[in-house]
């Protein structure tokens, strides 16, 4: 065992009361962190995923028309006034090629053609605006598993089959097996048949979205041959918006992601992350003072001994290190202690509340890298905070201290 | 770095050394001290308290640097010697007992007796051991050697610190009241041992007394007065 290991080790043993206080400390502090950062990303990832759930990274779309200017003949003064035309659902020029473009960009994961658009759904009666979105059931699986929304049937679109949100089922007083009329404009449309119903855990979306396959979706609008949209799953979620802005520069065409289209909840997201941050700051500040001002303490009542030390030949460099050790071992095992603790606080508030579904109210995120970064904290504030009290005892000097204490 | 084999040259030498405390207000603790310690030499320091004596020690220790005069330790200069240098050279070559023992209260005896060694070589070995064990047989503490510090008497303590400071089997060995804190029998039985190893090792060494049948049987008396020798007796 390394010297300056052995004397922190006796150091920390002969101190006993003093060290498993400490320690205590940095494990409490430590706990804090790993259930607070457990906390944090899991109501964030669980919102992410909520959000994430039914829509994509990206989304491509044509630019909007724009009214063009015939040339005026030579020497004629024009005073145009632009009227914003009424938009159209309309295809996106050499989809396929874009497609292939998109899909070779590095960070995409998945892409999807898909045509969005609005129509009235009809039954009897009754009737309602949806959107509906017509999607090829193999790529868009990876970019929203629509399966897994399903509350009775299943996702067959073929021919003139739709699926439709639960809200929009109950409002129309639709089943699996009857049949609606969806009606665009005037004369497009067509008789479907439900085979499925989805809550997708937004009311607004369970009322509004009705599925179709592509084909039907491109008759229902007239766009033969032709998508409205590209769909786009990138590798990660917040490297949407620099995947949209490269999207967007090398087609030419429009490109929101999904951080723009919910900037709100990311704003949100973000000052929970800073709060979240500062309490953390202000915890391992504690920690650090904690640890320090021990040390402080410890180097105090040694001072005869590292002058004993520094006698019999133990260098500058050594006393420095062995409470620099010191500081490494109360932060390293105050982490252990810490992810204990931090772990089974996270576990057991998690277990207390359940939505109606049975998932937690409060879901954690207890990872490995949740862990090694906690613990790699309470290793460098262990050895940052012994810096000071370290430096002090290794500029005592023997002759004094051996005299004076 | 100094030479540590044996030579014909003294092992320390001190000329006009002088040390002086405090910037404004300026103590003269020592006023221009010459004195040479030849190896194998067992020299006693007296004087009154305040004449000096653990300031001096301190100096031929490395444990302080004078103000003013030269101290070649080993043929060395140690004026020249950067801190580092110094402390591996008090490490390596001087050896030291205090009146009140300063063992390491979380070590056992064997460990405090190790300690020099494990400082300079950085790590635990059987060697080390084996010695540390033969030492304290030396000392008569075999039994006591996995005794923690604090659970030994004050004579017992002394004895380890004695073992200690021959761990490295230094030249030169500085005591400071070693048997100051004793009672008469475990005091004798110290200063016995000191005696025994300066014979049976040539190390030399300065002891610090105010007991003056302590300092008769000593080689050679230098006596303090007021930062200066006034006095150097040899004995037959």
């Amino acid at each position: 065992m390394p010297f300056e290991l052995l004397v922190a080790l006796r150091y920390l043993r002969e101190g006993r009361a003093q060290t498993w206080l400490i320690i205590t400390g940095v494990a409490v502090g430590v706990g804090v962190i790993i259930f607070l950062s457990a906390l944090i990303t899991g109501l964030q990832q669980s919102l992410i995923d909520r959000t994430l759930g039914t829509q994509a990274h990206v989304v491509v779309r044509p630019p909007e028309d724009m009214p063009r200017l015939l040339p005026a003949g030579d020497g004629t003064l024009r005073a145009p006034i632009l009227e914003r035309p009424a938009q159209r659902v309309r295809s996106i020029l050499q989809w396929q090629r874009v497609a292939t473009d998109i899909a070779a960009l590095s960070g995409v994961v998945a892409v999807a053609p898909t045509i969005a658009g609005p129509a009235m759904a009809v039954r009897g009666d009754g009737a309602s605006s949806v959107a509906v979105r017509g999607i090829d059931v193999p790529s868009y699986r990876d970019i929203v598993d629509l399966a897994a929304f399903l509350t009775a049937g299943r996702l067959d679109l073929d021919g003139f089959h739709a699926v439709i949100g639960m809200e929009l089922a109950r409002y129309l007083g639709l089943g699996v097996g009857d049949r609606m009329r969806l009606r665009v404009g005037t004369d497009m449309g067509g008789v479907y048949t439900i085979t499925g119903i989805l809550d997708l855990g937004n009311k607004d979306l369970n009322q509004r979205w009705v599925f179709v396959s592509l084909r039907a979706a491109q008759s229902i609008f007239g766009l033969e041959g032709g998508v409205s949209t590209i769909e786009v799953r990138g590798a990660r979620i917040y490297d949407a918006e620099p995947l949209a802005e490269t999207i967007a520069a090398r087609t030419g065409l429009i490109a929101d992601s999904w951080m723009r289209t919910n900037e709100q909840l990311l704003i949100g997201l973000r000052s929970q992350s800073a709060s979240s941050r500062l309490i953390q700051t202000f915890v391992i500040l504690a920690v650090a003072l904690g640890i320090a001002s021990v040390l402080a303490v410890s180097v105090v009542q040694k001072s005869r001994e590292i002058g004993i030390l520094r006698a019999t030949g133990t260098r500058r460099a050594q006393v420095l290190r062995i409470f620099l050790v010191e500081g490494a071992i109360l932060g390293l095992v105050g982490s252990v202690g810490g992810i204990l603790l931090g772990s089974v606080l996270a576990r057991v508030f998690a277990g207390i509340a359940r939505n109606p579904d049975g998932s937690p109210t409060f879901p954690v995120a207890l990872t490995t890298v949740l862990y090694l970064r906690s613990t790699a904290i309470a290793l460098v504030v262990g050895i940052g905070a012994a810096l000071l009290p370290a430096r002090r005892a290794a500029r005592m000097r023997p002759a004094e201290i051996i005299r004076y204490g | 770095m100094a030479m540590l084999a044996p030579t014909p040259d003294p092992l320390l030498r001190l000329e006009g050394v002088t040390k002086d405390y405090g910037t404004r207000v300026v103590t003269h603790v020592l006023r221009g001290i010459d004195l040479v310690v030849a190896p194998g030499e067992f020299l006693a320091l007296t004087g009154a308290s305040g004449s000096g004596k653990s300031t001096l020690l301190n100096l031929i220790g490395l444990l302080d640097r004078p103000t003013a005069g030269l101290i070649v330790f080993g043929g060395a200069d140690v004026s020249r010697l950067d801190e580092a240098e110094t402390t591996a050279l008090r490490g390596r070559a001087i050896g030291f007992v205090f009146q009140f023992h300063y063992l390491l209260p979380a070590f056992t005896a064997a460990e405090n007796v190790m300690l020099p060694l494990l400082a300079d070589r950085g790590r635990r070995d059987g060697e080390m051991a084996r010695r540390a064990a033969a030492l304290l047989v030396d000392v008569g503490l075999a039994e006591r050697a996995s005794f923690r510090a604090t659970d030994l008497s004050g004579g017992e303590q002394q004895r380890v610190a004695l073992a200690r400071a021959l761990m490295m089997r230094p030249s030169l060995v500085l005591a400071d009241e070693p048997t100051g804190n004793l009672d008469s029998e475990s005091g004798a039985q110290v200063f016995r041992l000191l005696r025994e190893f300066n014979a049976r090792y040539g190390t030399a060494f300065v002891v610090v007394t105010h007991d003056d049948r302590l300092a008769e049987q000593c080689d050679r008396i230098v006596h303090l007065v007021d930062g200066r020798v006034d006095r150097t007796v040899r004995r037959p």
